[in-house]
């Protein structure tokens, strides 16, 4: 088999200049050079031309990148560490399979169903009232702190995943202005069915008619992070299918993951002679909802949400796709609110995908920076369009005792245009 | 290194704070040269009082200790060089003990980073001057351990003028102090500039005591554009002549701009021959701007094609992320670089450029020229690729010839990066025998078994 290696490109012309030391959230918790961009920059380069072995440790400190990008948007000279740091998990895959990885990123989570079956359990978790249970009498404090904080981050759970039971074709409401496909993602569906409920109102709202096909698949993130870009590509292949049958303008999403993963397909296949074109086409439609929103005129809501509020940047949207300006311009639309700035926006929160149980401890301290922040702006509502970021903020917020309303920026928006019940 | 040792340097700051592993150490191999060395261990101590027990251990055993900070140098000052030997990092001492505003001082730990003083003091309404271009990525410890400069030194002078005092461990371990907050001070000799620029070979700085100045509470900046290079080295002292003393004066020529425009877009004509960033400061806003105006006009009837006050702090801010990128970002036009750091007295900038073109044609490789032209610190950067052989021959003469063209001009090697490695052959060359030879009776009677940083500034004699 033909094993794909980082390209001298990817690291050749790093200067060691340490620039990226000052942006990089696990080097400013651990002040230790190997949990650098740099040293991993160091490590890789070593690595791939044989001063160093390509050891456990070495991979794992590849592992240890959040993937928060702050690096690539710094360095002067155009080296990319977090996705050198990508290319060497994947690269490693390569050599070191792993089975869980298979049975995981492709066996499950690529498969809405088989999630939806497997967090069945969450469900009636929630649904039977043990989780209420729990919590008055006070079982969750007898867990080991790890267990507790996932039991936390887990959101109020929704009856049933949102992928059961949206329709496949929402309406305008009144005249049809666009013609958009929604991509739903797997958090979005399985933890924050109502936040994605509520961007398909704004949207329909908006004069969209919005076709949620309910067959993609996993946005290819997940696997991507741990190496198996085979199955990202695989992923990517039948996403394209699902949407060019559409005949759709754009392709929207509210999981800033998806979206930024999403807007690579072209790169990830463009190599690849058949799918090249098709996934660039592809690329080109996606959205994330606060960018398509800001792109098109706006019914100004009626409603008032008299609160204060503050933005904190997911990486994948801030760096992934270049989206800030737009969240912030929508919550400023909603009457009453009070908009304060988050100082440190677009550090990462330290979610990071599974990082936050696979580092726990590094994934807390950046965590505790990003809620001694939030603490300073004093709001009372914390907008922020990543499910990952949402159920990480959520848990240390939760932690400290401290009633802050985690929300997805267009929730808000919907709110303001009256929820459900809203005209 | 035994496992023994180990043991005894983990027993003193925990073993979190001991990195052993071939990646680890692979790590703190390098700094921001192209030099590298791999240490035998690297410890990261809390206190002064750790610092002092490591040096214990490590005089002991005779083994060497390389003081870091975050690993920005540029004259390869940190590196473990024969190889092996204790890193010793300051990076987790990074406390600011004290800013006391009624004597405009600040007491910090070592691995203090320098930008996050200055935001600090001046929240309340002072200023910590000095301003390398790695004031985000290098801490006040390696600032003062190569006597760090910046854009800001023309007005405001480098590091060592802003230390009052300092604590450091010595060779066998006991702890000094020098200086304290009195700003006159002559109470025996000056140690405090001893350690400042010793570059890790006399003691490790762990602890300092800095000196504040008021905040300036108006900034100019204005960028100039011209399409000679001599024009606008001939405008640093038109400038300066006219009595104005600009906070900073920097010079940029075409390549700089080229690159730094590439990696940030942030709007730079690249068809300009040289540019000049100008920056006034002070606490009455209308001489800044006059002075600025000032500047200005001076440029455009010495031959500037345009002459730009920055519109807001935004475009200001830009100007000078842009400044402190041109270093890394030369990387995009050449696989490998060598910046030099010459001082000349600032009357022979036009002089010093123009030869340093001549040897650029002279060897057919590209010297990229900026810096800070306004106290005669250049940074000429020697664009090349290691993997040719001839051109690292080239090099190593043009280097040569580099060296040589600032010494005529009585100026020296190094304005603020340091001798480090990098420089060590050309110290006499620089100094003379006298110089050399006092300085290095300096180190063996604090350093008599030369565990301190060996082989940096002076070659290590057998």
């Amino acid at each position: 088999m033909n094993i794909v290696k980082p390209a001298e490109s990817e690291y050749q012309n790093c200067m060691r200049c340490g620039l990226c030391l000052a942006v990089c959230p696990t080097y400013r918790e651990y002040l230790n050079e190997t949990a650098s961009p740099r040293g991993r920059v160091a490590l890789a380069r070593k690595g791939l031309e044989g001063q160093l072995a390509l050891s456990p440790n070495l991979i794992e400190q590849m592992y240890g990148c959040f993937d928060c990008m702050a690096c690539n948007d710094i360095c002067p000279v155009g080296i990319r560490p977090a996705d050198l740091a990508l290319s060497m998990r994947h690269f490693d895959e390569q050599i070191h399979p792993e089975k869980w990885k298979q049975w995981l990123f492709g066996g499950l989570i690529a498969h809405a169903r088989r999630m939806e079956l497997a967090t069945l359990p969450l469900r009636l978790y929630e649904r039977l009232g043990i989780r209420r249970l729990v919590y008055m009498l006070g079982l969750n404090r007898l867990l080991p702190g790890r267990i507790r904080d996932l039991e936390a981050m887990l959101p109020r759970i929704p009856q049933r995943p949102l992928r059961r039971i949206l329709p496949r074709v929402t309406k305008a409401y009144g005249e049809e202005r666009y013609r958009v496909g929604f991509f739903l993602g797997c958090a979005q569906s399985l933890l924050f069915a109502s936040q994605s409920a509520a961007a398909l109102r704004v949207l329909a709202r908006n004069g969209c008619t919005v076709i949620t096909p309910k067959e993609v698949k996993c946005c290819g993130m997940p696997a991507r992070s741990y190496g198996r870009m085979d199955l990202v590509k695989e992923q990517a292949r039948h996403n394209i299918k699902v949407f060019d049958g559409l005949n759709v303008d754009f392709i929207i999403t509210d999981c800033a993951t998806c979206g930024s993963t999403l807007k690579q397909y072209g790169s990830f296949l463009a190599d690849d002679s058949e799918w090249a074109e098709r996934a660039d086409r592809f690329r080109i439609k996606v959205r994330d909802i606060s960018e398509f929103l800001d792109e098109i005129p706006l019914r100004k809501p009626a409603g008032r949400i008299d609160d204060k509020v503050t933005y904190h940047d997911p990486c994948h949207l801030r760096r992934g796709q270049n989206v800030w300006k737009q969240p912030r311009k929508l919550l400023s639309l909603i009457n009453g609110l009070e908009f304060v700035e988050l100082p440190e926006a677009d550090w990462c929160c330290g979610s990071a995908g599974s990082q936050l149980i696979t580092h726990y401890d590094a994934s807390r301290k950046v965590l505790d920076r990003k809620l001694d922040n939030v603490e300073k702006t004093k709001a009372h509502i914390l907008a922020s369009g990543c499910p990952g970021c949402q159920m990480q903020l959520t848990t240390g917020l939760k932690r400290r005792g401290l009633s802050v309303r985690v929300v997805h920026p267009v929730t808000l928006l919907d709110e303001s245009y009256g929820g459900a019940n809203g005209k | 290194m035994e496992n023994r040792t180990i043991e005894r340097f983990a027993r003193i700051v925990g073993r979190d704070n001991v990195l052993s592993s071939p990646e680890d150490l692979a790590a703190y191999s390098y700094d921001g040269t192209f030099f590298e060395g791999v240490p035998e261990l690297v410890v990261l101590p809390q206190t002064t009082e750790q610092t002092a027990e490591i040096v214990k251990v490590a005089a002991a055993g005779r083994i060497p200790v390389i003081a870091r900070g975050m690993g920005s140098g540029l004259a390869a000052g940190s590196i473990p060089i024969p190889g092996g030997g204790v890193v010793v990092c300051f990076t987790r001492m990074n406390r600011i003990l004290e800013i006391d505003v009624e004597n405009s001082a600040a007491r910090v730990q070592a691995g203090v980073v320098t930008s996050a003083l200055q935001g600090e003091v001046e929240k309340l309404g002072l200023f910590y001057p000095p301003d390398p271009s790695s004031i985000r990525h290098s801490t006040i410890g390696g600032n003062i351990a190569c006597n760090a400069g910046g854009p800001r030194c023309l007005k405001y002078g480098v590091t060592s003028n802003y230390v009052l005092g300092l604590t450091a461990v010595l060779a066998d371990g006991r702890i000094l102090k020098t200086g304290g907050k009195p700003i006159k001070d002559v109470t025996g000799y000056n140690l405090t500039a001893l350690f400042a620029s010793s570059e890790g070979t006399l003691g490790l700085i762990t602890e300092a005591l800095l000196r504040l100045v008021a905040r300036p509470r108006y900034v100019r900046t204005a960028l100039v554009e011209f399409d000679s290079l001599a024009n606008a080295s001939r405008s640093v002292n038109a400038i300066l002549e006219e009595g104005i003393v600009p906070a900073s004066l920097e010079l940029m020529d075409q390549t700089a701009i080229a690159c730094i425009e590439e990696a940030m877009h942030l709007g730079l004509r690249t068809d300009v021959e040289a540019s000049l960033i100008v920056e006034t400061d002070g606490s009455d806003e209308q001489t800044v701007v006059r002075e600025i105006e000032a500047a200005s006009r001076i440029c455009r009837a010495a031959g500037a094609r345009s002459a730009r006050v920055a519109w807001d702090e935004a475009e200001r801010t830009g100007l000078w992320a842009a400044r402190r990128s041109i270093s890394p970002s030369l990387a995009r036009k050449a696989p490998n670089k060598l910046g030099e750091d010459i001082t000349v007295p600032r009357g022979a900038i036009p002089e010093v450029v123009e030869r340093l073109k001549a040897i650029s044609s002279k060897y057919g490789l590209p010297i990229v020229i900026f810096g800070h032209a306004g106290d005669g610190n250049l940074h000429p950067n020697i664009l090349f690729d290691k993997r040719k052989p001839e051109e690292y021959e080239k090099v190593e003469q043009m280097v040569r010839e580099i060296f040589t063209a600032a010494l005529e001009l009585g100026g020296t090697l190094s304005g603020e990066h340091g001798v480090g490695v990098l420089k060590r052959p050309y110290l006499e060359q620089a100094l003379g025998p006298v110089s050399v030879d006092v300085q290095r009776s300096i180190k063996h009677s604090l350093d008599p078994m030369n565990i301190l940083n060996p082989g940096k500034i002076f070659e290590i004699k057998d």
